[in-house]
């Protein structure tokens, strides 16, 4: 009898504790979804309320003219889909010959991967920029999907899980007659959901959120992306306390989205390479 | 053409792709990095080589030491209220219960949702003059002239920024303790608990000292991550008021792009690299020392 009184009260404890953890991460935003439909003069209101009595769900249209909401949008999606895209391929691609390859070089190679992982992009951002201008490419896409494609991040996470799949796979498979790309197109890719699962959420994430590179490289509105984007607009019409949370909500949509459909794949993705972000 | 020959070219083949990308634009300006901290440079007339006159400026360089101490504040404050917040968020959704997945989707949701976004309600919510956590502070009885100021106020901008960076990275280090906590093996707990230990004792005995690798990941991950801040200080202070956050990449940003002092820039950025350099190194040395089962 003692010992299940004390379980009841630990379960309460528990779920007592779980309740104020997800308040805490939550209500942030609650609240904006919130004032995204409340005028300007109502979001302030003491005590919260929560449900205003005449939604403004006008906010939601209004974000589309007063800023080139969808351009912004169309341009992010465009640069996150082919940065995504792009490193998925080559990093995979190229893991492989650091994971099961035997050839001349390879551990200088990696070594100068590995180098870099160390050094923060800020440390090498002004000459980045400085040579991205000696191509012409500041102001262009171009420049921010050659930063952000080829991450030695990428090539280093795909190696790691790669290693974990046994080399006797790929011999019995050469045995049998698959060339090399073969056995990478054939076996690897598909025993690598959860490693490409990650390194989609951390690429999209990064890439779509992204805000010092853009700011850097694209000055002309119709180049922006959706974070500087918002950001010009925030600074614009400080004021517009509803119609700045219309467009956040807007902004987190597409970043819920992919995060809620790879989800399951995350955390073993995470325990199977044990890396950064 | 021999075997092994064909073996390499077969290699060359699978990396050339990536490694063409990353040898133009990441490892040439990393070596750029390397020398341009030698150079006088304004980007649009020649470059002058001056030696380490760029380093010699650092000390004289009043900006520069409040950017560094700055920065040293924020990785003091954030690593290690990150750092038990993600342990103890990873400890109680490791329990067996109802909705777990929901939970950790939660507590996960903030990492991976726009920066800008989130800043912007931050900044409404800790808004000193109206915003709900003064209203809320000033219900509860503090008087209005002791209410926080938060970002506008210059003892407690870097509180607002670490409190944010707190909430919103979190969920991130949570993962990695989960990942870590299913390592441990079940029979341990079943073991001490035969042995009548309590939840406290357990965790003191089995969780916290197998947990150590993964702590000593988190902390390192942690640390350079935070040298690396700016984004949340361009959001919520803008590197103020006055220079109460500014921070080493907020100033490198304003010698490169404001002043065009690229060669000085690049000698701050050294410094940058140099601290987080460090840290790798105590990684790789410390591992052993630290991990202690």
């Amino acid at each position: 009898m003692g010992s299940q009184k004390r379980n009841t009260i630990k379960q309460i404890l528990l779920y007592s504790v779980l309740i104020i953890i997800a308040l805490i991460m939550l209500l942030p935003f609650a609240w904006m979804l919130s004032a995204s439909i409340k005028f300007n003069k109502d979001v302030f209101t003491f005590p919260i309320q929560w449900i205003p009595d005449q939604p403004q769900w006008s906010n939601y249209i209004k974000i589309w003219t007063k800023i080139p909401l969808f351009t912004f949008i169309k341009n992010t999606a465009k640069l996150t889909i082919i940065v995504t895209i792009l490193q998925l391929l080559t990093s995979s691609f190229a893991a492989y010959a650091f994971a099961k390859l035997d050839f001349k070089g390879k551990n200088a190679l990696f070594l100068g991967y590995i180098g870099t992982i160390a050094v923060p992009w800020q440390a090498y951002m002004v000459p980045q920029f400085m040579m991205m201008r000696s191509f012409n490419l500041n102001n262009t896409h171009l420049a921010i999907i050659c930063l952000q494609a080829f991450s030695a991040f990428g090539v280093f996470l795909m190696r790691q899980f790669y290693q974990s799949i046994p080399d006797e796979l790929c011999e019995a498979a050469r045995i049998d007659g698959m060339n090399e790309y073969q056995i990478y197109g054939k076996l690897m890719l598909p025993l690598s959901k959860p490693a490409l699962s990650t390194l989609t959420i951390f690429t999209f994430v990064g890439t779509w959120n992204d805000f010092l590179g853009p700011m850097l490289y694209l000055t002309r509105d119709e180049l922006k992306t959706i974070q500087i984007g918002l950001r010009m607009f925030i600074t614009q019409y400080s004021a517009e306390y509803g119609l700045i949370m219309a467009a956040s909500v807007v902004i987190l949509i597409p970043v819920l989205i992919v995060f809620l459909s790879l989800q399951k794949y995350f955390v073993e993705g995470i325990a199977s390479t044990g890396i950064k972000g | 053409m021999s075997r092994q020959m064909k073996k390499n070219l077969v290699a060359y083949s699978f990396i050339l792709p990536n490694f063409l990308g990353f040898a133009v634009f990441t490892l040439g300006p990393v070596i750029f990095a390397l020398i341009l901290g030698f150079l006088e440079w304004d980007g649009n007339n020649p470059m002058v080589f001056v030696g380490l006159s760029n380093f010699k400026e650092l000390f004289a360089d009043s900006r520069f030491k409040i950017a560094l101490w700055n920065t040293i504040t924020y990785v003091i404050g954030t690593v290690p209220l990150t750092l038990v917040s993600a342990l103890a968020l990873a400890v109680v959704l490791n329990q067996k219960v109802k909705g777990r997945n929901f939970f950790r989707t939660v507590s996960f949701f903030p990492y991976v949702a726009s920066l800008v976004a989130v800043a912007a309600v931050w900044n409404m919510i800790f808004n000193p003059a109206n915003g709900p956590i003064n209203m809320l502070l000033y219900k509860l009885g503090v008087s209005a002239d002791h209410l926080p100021g938060w970002a506008a106020d210059k003892h407690w901008a870097m509180i607002t920024v670490i409190l944010f960076s707190v909430w919103k990275n979190m969920g991130y280090y949570m993962v990695i303790y989960l990942a870590g906590l299913q390592g441990i093996s079940g029979e341990l707990y079943e073991a001490a608990g035969l042995d009548g230990a309590n939840a406290w004792q357990k965790f003191k005995n089995i969780t916290w000292p197998m947990l150590s690798p993964t702590t000593f990941f988190v902390i390192i991950m942690l640390t350079i991550n935070s040298f690396k801040v700016y984004d949340q200080m361009y959001m919520i202070t803008q590197g103020g008021p006055g220079t109460s956050t500014l921070v080493l990449v907020y100033h490198i940003y304003n010698v490169a792009f404001k002043n065009w002092d690229l060669g000085y820039a690049s000698a701050i950025s050294m410094v940058l690299f140099l601290l987080v350099l460090i840290v790798t190194i105590v990684q790789f040395k410390g591992e052993k020392k630290f991990v202690n089962y």
